[in-house]
């Protein structure tokens, strides 16, 4: 642990140093050390460059795809069919605006702002999950987003509570445990409607057709197509493979579509004794590449709105800037009274 | 010792529990287009505590989701105040201002009372209280922020000055002090708005129309679009159960 650590007490002090770096071979073996004997890397600690822009990257398009995904489901708030789904759905929504907050921070941790990332997103230099660029066509998309989307992105996330970079790792712990709560409420929402009326039970099946390769999509392109996988593992940003994960979570879906009473739209998914998994059909990749390029059905919607919100917001922010601006004139003013004591 | 049956006023259940619900609504449309993530968080936690109370209030008087998706417009008991479209920030803070004055005085009464509305009013006050504080913060911050936001803060509530008067109309089997309870709130508003260099707005708080209006299920043409969005999917499907 002691050599492993020496990344962050080599020489001078690793935080705010410019560029004076007299032997920069040294902190970059140490930091390989850290990495390599499983320690957290933290704010103030030495970092290549190259590894703090792939997280700067990663953590912004995660946060920014908790933000855009408020969208599809904000879609049915209004008309939730129940009281009971109306408020399962708005808590939902709200925890997504929390780890949108939550993974800001992180980002901010490596010396990015909120603000320039938010603006990334607006311009479309930074991009967010392609998952969310697909609308909500019925009721039943609300629980197929909660049972498949939020299930592939707790199969992605869960190993990133092992990442390296310690305040990201520690953002997902908090994140996991809430989307897996909605996991399962999306799952028990289908399950009410595959159990439902003849009509609710078209409805779900027609979501889970719908949703479903979309979701395998979320793992990202295959392993041989994936430019920032190899690296992101030496790191250990990432601890599986895209297409490794792809397959846990086909594994993990199959039971649970029986016991939904619902089928995968694959015909060519089926159980390999020989190798202990399923084997699934052919991915569009085509359609994929087109999403992530911004040809979905939703790109433009989805940026649109988010851009509206953040223009038609400018005042308020401004205003809140004003007034805490005076405010905290007002508060210099009365700290400074003869007494010490804050004048009414 | 035998328990005193509670006799639970049906037509006081309703009026609140609509209050509640209607206003979750209107703050659940805000979802995914707030000034600021902050506010998305926050109007959408307000709407929960809303949606919670419309809950047990709506279940007091009757079925929870007959009442909130079956009945027509014109036998929803809801404020005026709390039906109106949400328009800019500063109408949903103006209107969050004037309600969660309200809302907070009046439970904090019932809260103290004997009625059958105590328990959940107890509950509901601390709820309330941080509505009421977090709607009088921006009203601060809008009132004495920018000009521009002056501006929009001050037309935001003079136009819903108007609907403020029928909060203290009688409703049956609602056994508080009214008199007391609209000079406390008349107080407290004219106070924040004050110090949020606001004057308060000098039009009638009741129009010949509207008084007693919502009350008597009479309202804004708005609503009924809204009870539209709201009820269709669950009217679409008579009998299933979600």
């Amino acid at each position: 642990m002691a050599t492993a650590a020496a990344h962050r007490t080599t020489g001078a002090p690793a935080y705010g140093a410019p560029h004076a770096d007299p032997d920069g071979g040294a902190r970059q073996r140490a930091f390989d050390a850290a990495v390599a004997a499983d320690e957290r890397v933290e704010p103030r600690d030495w970092m290549p460059d190259a590894y703090r822009a792939t997280l700067v990257r990663q953590i912004a398009q995660h946060a920014h795809s908790e933000i855009i995904g408020m969208q599809p489901e904000a879609n049915w708030i209004t008309r939730a069919p129940s009281l009971r789904r109306k408020a399962i759905l708005m808590a939902k929504v709200q925890d997504e605006a929390g780890h949108g907050l939550y993974l800001y921070s992180a980002a901010e941790t490596l010396g990015v702002s909120r603000d320039e990332l938010l603006d990334k997103l607006h311009s479309g230099r930074q991009k967010y999950s392609s998952i969310f660029n697909y609308p909500t066509l019925t009721w039943a998309d609300v629980g197929a987003i909660g049972w498949l989307v939020d299930g592939a992105a707790i199969t992605n996330q869960v190993p990133l509570c092992r990442c390296s970079y310690g305040p990201y790792a520690r953002a997902m712990v908090r994140v996991c445990k809430e989307e897996s709560f909605h996991q399962r409420q999306g799952y028990e929402l289908l399950l009410a409607l595959s159990r439902g009326t003849p009509e609710q039970h078209a409805m779900a099946q027609d979501a889970v057709d719908r949703w479903w390769w979309p979701s395998l999509m979320m793992f990202g392109p295959p392993d041989d197509a994936s430019q920032h996988s190899a690296q992101s593992m030496a790191w250990k940003i990432k601890r599986h493979s895209n297409d490794d994960l792809r397959q846990r979570f086909v594994d993990i879906c199959v039971p649970q579509a029986e016991s939904l009473g619902l089928t995968l739209p694959d015909p060519d998914l089926k159980w390999n004794e020989e190798h202990g998994r399923h084997d699934f059909g052919a991915i569009d990749w085509t359609e994929f590449w087109d999403v992530l390029k911004g040809n979905g059905p939703c790109n433009e919607q989805r940026l649109t709105q988010r851009r509206h919100a953040h223009d038609e917001g400018a005042w308020v922010r401004e205003a809140a800037a004003a007034h805490a601006a005076k405010h905290a004139a007002e508060h210099t003013g009365k700290h400074t009274g003869p007494t010490g004591v804050e004048q009414a | 010792m035998t328990a005193t049956p509670v006799t639970v006023s049906a037509t006081a259940a309703l009026a609140l529990g609509d209050d509640a619900l209607v206003l979750s609504h209107r703050l659940g449309e805000w979802a995914g287009h707030a000034p600021v993530l902050e506010e998305e968080v926050a109007l959408a936690n307000i709407a929960l505590d809303l949606l919670g109370q419309a809950r047990v209030l709506l279940s007091m008087a009757g079925d929870e989701d007959e009442l909130a998706y079956l009945r027509e417009e014109r036998a929803f008991t809801n404020l005026q105040l709390v039906e109106q479209p949400n328009g800019d920030f500063a109408h949903t803070i103006a209107r969050q201002l004037y309600f969660s004055t309200y809302q907070h005085l009046l439970y904090g009464r019932l809260a103290a009372s004997q009625s059958e509305f105590a328990p959940l009013a107890g509950k509901a006050v601390k709820e309330v209280a941080y509505h009421r504080d977090h709607a009088e913060q921006w009203t601060l911050r809008l009132g004495d922020g920018t000009d521009v936001s002056h501006e929009r803060m001050r037309r935001a509530c003079e136009a819903l000055w108007r609907f403020t008067g029928e909060m203290f109309q009688p409703v049956d089997g609602l056994d508080v002090d009214r008199a007391a309870l609209e000079r406390d709130w008349l107080d407290s508003v004219s106070d924040v708005l004050r110090r949020a260099t606001l004057a308060p707005p000098e039009g009638p708080r009741t129009g010949a129309w509207s008084a007693g209006a919502g009350r008597q299920g009479l309202h804004t043409e708005p609503f009924g679009r809204m009870l539209a969005e709201m009820q269709h999917l669950h009217r679409s499907h008579p009998g299933a159960s979600w």
